[in-house]
């Protein structure tokens, strides 16, 4: 528990530090919010929230910030790769195992911290949170969406060899598993042939949970959208622990 | 009492290449032990299989007695490194970098304040403790390194190029460092090099190590006097005649090399205008004379044939040919 402790420590540490990242990527779904929000609000109907765009895109948007910000933190163990710093843990006394879960829970914390600026932003422009226990689920699945995610980026990290591919794994793999996950809208208004690949997008499950928790609607029973990111969760830790062991530098 | 370091038979191979080619070695308690050979020549390789990072193809290889491959933790408690290229956090401070690396080793707190407090103090960066890496200079970075490495106490400290890239002031304060760290910790020192000069230095026993093989194995001084007495070097481009005219019972071997005639033999000083005038009754010209004692540059030329920057360009071809073939 030291050792994990210690990585996520420096996780922390770090991301206190980078002052220009946390507003980077707050940046990008305050924008969507305000754009979005404030541009679709009058013209879309969403089932069971009536009018009221916005109140849909709020949890949207605190998933996507978890998302980019929990990937990002994965990945940037090619960072410590190159800097030489990976060496450094690598070849101390302790499991690949710690250092691997040292850095998710790390980089679950920062993305979690970032979701939670968004909300806390959100309020200012119409979040209504329903109630303190919904308040605490959606942060449960803040969690849970950020440790399968920093899993997931630790998982391609330990296969890349430098950040040349990490724009292709942002464009072909994270911004097709956000713009499925109905963040942007509700899933029951897709056409057919497009909702079963909605339903295998893990992220899904935990908008619907977030949605859940911070509106007290959603179109995917909660305790199905636990299991399923849970899940989600615990396969991405063991595959990204797997890759990592294999990690040579 | 056990040797620190033990290697029987050590072999690594990357497909085709033999990086590290059936080496072995002992090294004392307290002993400074360099492997100075080119770039390539195996040293870092052999640097990671001690320190547990590689797993060695064949043969076996013990750090104060516990078995690298099947005592890895064991191994990794009682060594520290300061790895070839830098391994700090540079986003932390010099005080940070030092206290998760004393975290890692699971030193409890008080004691590791107080270690990290006199390690920056010793290498003189306590008034730095609390700047960002970031901010410092290549030789700050090593020392911070060392102290760092120094930390959990290890018995064995291993510096891969400690040197490498710093200007001759901050390598000499370095070499200080060192020496004085090896006598005053009676921590036994393994490090790597391609200076002679640092080597000279610092060792108590040098291995020359190319190609992956040992190819000599002794005190500096023992090495250099094997070579046979001084050097006289000749530059002519004649040097065939030049080489058949020379053969007197005083010198003891001559070598050739590019253009140049290297006479060993014993008090130089005295045979030295008997070499010219021999060399002048020939005609044949002569562009430079000079004399000097063995240094482990000569040892090197005497044992590969080449100079360590020669045979350096070959090195890296070897890599870079290796690497397109594991591309491919």
């Amino acid at each position: 528990m030291d050792i994990i402790y210690t990585i996520w420590l420096r996780s922390m540490i770090r991301y206190i530090r980078s002052k220009s990242r946390i507003v980077g990527s707050i940046s990008m779904p305050l924008f969507f919010l305000l754009f979005l929000g404030f541009g679709l609000n009058s013209v879309v109907r969403i089932p069971g929230l009536g009018e009221n765009y916005i109140q849909f895109l709020i949890p949207g948007m605190v998933a996507m910030s978890v998302l980019f910000t929990s990937v990002f933190s994965g990945i940037q163990i090619i960072w410590d790769k190159q800097f030489g710093f990976l060496k450094e843990t690598l070849v101390a006394p302790v499991t690949r195992m710690e250092i691997m879960l040292g850095q998710t829970f790390g980089g679950a914390t920062t993305a979690l911290i970032q979701g939670i600026i968004i909300m806390v932003i959100s309020l200012f422009v119409g979040l209504q949170v329903q109630s303190v226990i919904g308040f605490f689920i959606a942060l449960g699945f803040m969690v849970l969406i950020g440790i399968s995610f920093t899993a997931f980026g630790i998982a391609i990290a330990s296969r890349m060899e430098d950040m040349t591919g990490f724009q292709l794994i942002m464009n072909f793999v994270v911004f097709p598993i956000f713009g499925l996950s109905g963040a942007l809208f509700p899933i029951s208004s897709l056409p057919s042939w497009i909702a079963p690949v909605t339903m295998i997008d893990p992220l899904t499950y935990g908008v619907e949970g977030i949605r859940y928790g911070l509106t007290g609607v959603s179109q995917i029973n909660p305790v199905l959208s636990f299991m399923v990111i849970g899940g989600f969760a615990c396969i991405m830790t063991i595959i990204g622990a797997f890759l990592f062991r294999k990690i040579s530098i | 009492m056990t040797p620190a370091i033990q290697v029987h038979e050590l072999t690594k191979k990357y497909g085709n290449l033999v990086a590290v080619d059936n080496i072995s070695f002992e090294i004392k308690q307290g002993e400074i032990f360099g492997l100075l050979g080119p770039n390539g020549a195996g040293k870092t390789t052999t640097l990671s299989m001690l320190s547990t990072m590689q797993k060695p193809t064949s043969g076996t290889a013990t750090v104060q007695g516990k078995d690298v491959e099947k005592n890895e933790d064991e191994v990794r408690k009682a060594i520290g490194i300061v790895f070839q290229d830098q391994s700090l956090d540079e986003e932390l401070t010099a005080g940070e970098n030092m206290d998760f690396h004393g975290r890692l080793y699971r030193i409890p707190p008080d004691e590791r304040n107080q270690r990290i407090d006199s390690l920056l103090r010793l290498v003189e960066l306590y008034d730095r403790k609390k700047d960002i890496v970031k901010t410092f200079s290549g030789g700050m970075r090593r020392r911070l390194e060392i102290a760092r490495g120094l930390l959990h106490h290890p018995s064995v400290l291993f510096l891969d190029e400690p040197t490498l890239g710093l200007d001759p002031q901050t390598r000499n304060h370095l070499w200080q460092y060192i020496a004085d760290l090896s006598k005053e910790k009676h921590i036994t020192i393994i490090l790597t090099t391609h200076y002679m000069e640092e080597a000279d230095r610092l060792c108590d026993r040098i291995a020359i190590i190319d190609h992956g093989s040992i190819i000599a194995l002794d005190t500096p001084q023992n090495l250099k006097n094997g070579i046979g007495g001084d050097i006289i070097t000749i530059q002519t481009p004649d040097f065939n005649t030049a080489t058949e005219v020379l053969s007197e019972p005083w010198i003891h071997r001559i070598e050739t090399h590019n253009d140049e005639i290297r006479i060993f033999l014993m008090n130089a000083e005295q045979h030295i205008s008997d070499i010219i005038t021999r060399v002048n009754q020939q005609n044949i010209t002569i562009h430079s004379v000079s004399i000097h004692k063995p240094t482990l540059e000569d040892v090197f030329l005497s044992f590969t044939g080449k100079t360590i920057r020669e045979q350096e360009i070959n090195g890296k071809e070897m890599m870079r040919m290796h690497m397109r073939r594991g591309k491919r």
